[in-house]
């Protein structure tokens, strides 16, 4: 039975990218932006979904500025049937529970122009906020059963979806009545490099953009004004102090050294 | 990466270079070290290649590729070849075996076996070089009898690159002996033919992560409907493929260089020696100059021949769409003279460069350089065979030389009329 999946993907600095001034303060000059490494696993698996299962439909949606639509014109080359640009000034400062209303309203639109939706992927995380929280939160919006940390998908038929979840001591295996929604893991699926014709599909599409208004967002949930969390204070972490580096021309001089560093401080 | 001078590329030209360069980087780096040490043929690379289309950028759209040219094929080789030189054969070495189809093929024989080759799903290879015909192709002793609509071959090929992994092979044999090289002929023999099989797997100083076999054919029945451009026009279809294959090797001889450099670059910045990076020494510095102009020299001069040929031969194709005739003879038609000159002066000047900076960089890098769990010194081995293969660098002085012979021959001859 052919699915109707979504993957919910974010748009971050790329990692390894962030500059900070003298102040500490980002250089978001200096930043490259692509989607959020975890978001890209929730997009594989989205994608493979449509392979295995013949007929299904595949979209990426996000929620963010213009500059957004980069990361939709990636999941178009890499091969998703449609995507979904969420923009809206009003939208901007909008907390976890705020965004989660957002794309859940985002969602229901989606379902109302392709008659359902089956599954919503997200990654467990993002690489920026790092809170975990929009996943589970689409799904209490939508009313529909989740599950987090899903490192695999078993089975999927029209009413039903089997996942393995990844636990500390070990792994559930929990079925849930479709729809519904899963925030994966980076063992899901290792996530695949675009193709040149999809690459070229991708300049040409036109990304549909709605506003708070064509998903009938609730003005009090949206935005500051809709989101509960306040951020009193953002800091560094502390700056490592002392330490050494061990310079060596091999791997084999540089272990070498640190073992016997290590036996001079009496580590070993 | 080091930056090299932008060569005004298409929007399209530069998504081939970013997706080529993404790839490597992702799926090649990981497993070059593995596939040199272990000689091993990654499959999951052709997939990946496969899957993003990059082997048919330069091929026409009608056959499944996506209109480009050799400058297309130029840019995923180097790019490729930036992380692994071995590893970019796959898609050079099909390229090899793909550009005699294109230029000789019947629209018959293209619409056969082009569109398997743009799309990946079959590999190529050239076979030409036997054990007593290497710079001399025309010494080539396997034989094609001619048996009612088949010709029967009888042979064996040296060094083929691609080898056993490849499914389709371009195979030169003699169809008619007495005329000597008049009778050496071009076909196109498919992978699992009765009487083609595979001798030994050569073990290499360099590209080893590409298979070089011995190719044997015995009383193997290939259909007359697979001769390239004719019984006897075998020199022929060599010669022409070569104009358009050398400049691949090129790139794939720049795309060694360029990894190169990046990998000593990166070591030398860091590498302390009398309380200072020696990147900071002059002596380093002087070295580093010389790689990277000699690289921007022989870049230049790949893509300005590449931006030539391309004009002329994607006329010739849209030409040979419309009409019927072989990509060849338009060719022929829109330009008389041969591109041999330049074609040859690029792989030349490109895999000597190659050479001498991947030389430099091991000298630069001193002893780790030299050792394996370095990539550098695995560069220095893979640029070696490109002052060798598709023809070595003094049978590229010869042809160079000999066409400007030619031409100032031909030129004082139309004086000589003329007064």
């Amino acid at each position: 039975m052919p699915l109707n999946v979504i993957a919910c993907i974010k748009q971050t600095p790329a990692t390894g990218a962030i500059q900070l001034d003298q102040k500490g303060e980002i250089v978001t000059s200096a930043m490259t932006y692509g989607i959020s490494p975890l978001d890209e696993y929730a997009l594989e698996e989205a994608l493979r979904i449509k392979e295995r299962v013949p007929g299904s439909w595949t979209a990426a949606l996000t929620m963010g500025p213009a500059k957004a639509q980069e990361i939709l014109r990636e999941s178009i080359a890499r091969g998703c049937d449609a995507v979904y640009h969420l923009s809206d000034d009003a939208f901007e400062g909008s907390d976890t529970y705020a965004t989660s209303y957002i794309l859940s309203q985002g969602i229901r639109k989606i379902i109302a122009e392709k008659g359902k939706v089956d599954l919503v992927i997200c990654a467990k995380q993002a690489s920026d906020g790092e809170t975990g929280q929009v996943g589970p939160a689409i799904a209490a919006w939508l009313d529909w059963p989740n599950v987090s940390f899903v490192k695999k998908i078993e089975e999927t038929t029209d009413k039903i979806i089997r996942v393995v979840r990844m636990m500390e001591d070990g792994q559930d295996v929990v079925e849930m009545a479709l729809p519904a929604l899963i925030s994966v893991v980076k063992e899901i699926a290792e996530p695949r490099l675009p193709s040149l014709k999809g690459k070229m599909a991708a300049k040409k599409a036109v990304i549909p953009t709605w506003k708070a208004a064509d998903i009938s967002a609730d003005a009090a949930k949206i935005g500051p004004g809709g989101s509960p969390t306040v951020i009193l204070k953002k800091e560094l972490p502390p700056k490592r102090s002392g330490g050494m580096k061990i310079d060596g021309a091999t791997a084999q001089e540089k272990a070498r050294k640190l073992v016997e560093k290590m036996k001079e401080l009496k580590l070993l | 990466m080091l930056q090299t001078l932008d060569l005004e590329f298409t929007e399209e030209q530069k998504e081939i270079v970013n997706l080529s360069r993404q790839l490597a980087e992702k799926k090649i780096k990981p497993i070059r070290m593995k596939c040199d040490e272990e000689e091993h043929f990654p499959w999951e690379i052709v997939e990946e290649l496969r899957k993003a289309d990059l082997f048919g950028v330069y091929l026409p759209a009608e056959y499944g590729g996506l209109g480009g040219g050799n400058t297309e094929l130029c840019l995923v080789t180097e790019e490729v070849a930036k992380v692994c030189g071995g590893i970019a054969l796959c898609v050079a070495g099909t390229g090899l075996g793909t550009i005699p189809i294109l230029l000789m093929g019947s629209e018959e024989q293209k619409k056969r076996w082009l569109p398997d080759l743009a799309g990946g799903k079959k590999l190529g290879a050239f076979a030409i070089t036997e054990a007593e015909a290497g710079s001399d192709a025309t010494a080539l002793k396997t034989t094609a009898k001619k048996d009612g609509d088949h010709y029967i071959l009888n042979g064996s090929k040296s060094f083929i690159s691609n080898g056993e992994v490849a499914e389709i092979y371009i195979v030169f044999a003699n169809a008619n002996p007495a005329k000597g090289p008049r009778g050496i002929t071009a076909f196109v023999v498919d992978k699992g033919t009765p009487g083609f099989t595979f001798g030994k797997k050569e073990q290499k100083m360099g590209i080893r992560a590409n298979p070089t076999y011995e190719l044997f054919f015995d009383n193997c029945r290939v259909p007359a409907a697979n001769v390239l451009g004719g019984e006897g026009y075998g020199l022929f279809v060599a010669q022409a493929t070569f104009d358009f294959s050398r400049p691949g090797v090129g790139a794939q001889a720049i795309g060694i260089a360029e990894g190169a450099l990046d990998e000593a670059i990166h070591y030398i910045r860091v590498r302390k020696q009398f309380g200072q990076p020696i990147i900071s020494f002059q002596a380093i510095q002087h070295m580093i100059a010389d790689c990277a102009t000699r690289i921007e020299a022989a870049r230049s001069l790949l893509y300005n021949v590449n931006k030539g040929m391309d004009v002329v031969l994607k006329e010739a194709v849209s030409r040979s769409l419309a009409s019927g005739k072989t990509v060849y003879q338009e060719l022929r038609g829109l330009k008389p003279e041969r591109l041999t000159k330049y074609s040859a002066m690029v792989k030349l000047f490109c895999s000597d460069v190659a050479m001498q900076v991947t030389t430099d960089c091991v000298q630069m890098c001193g002893g780790i350089g030299y050792m394996r769990d370095f990539p550098v010194e695995k560069y220095m081995r893979d640029a070696k065979v490109t002052q060798i293969y598709e023809g070595t660098s003094q049978m590229q002085r010869n042809e160079i030389a000999m066409m400007i012979i030619k031409e100032y021959a031909t030129a004082a001859k139309a004086q000589a009329v003329a007064v």
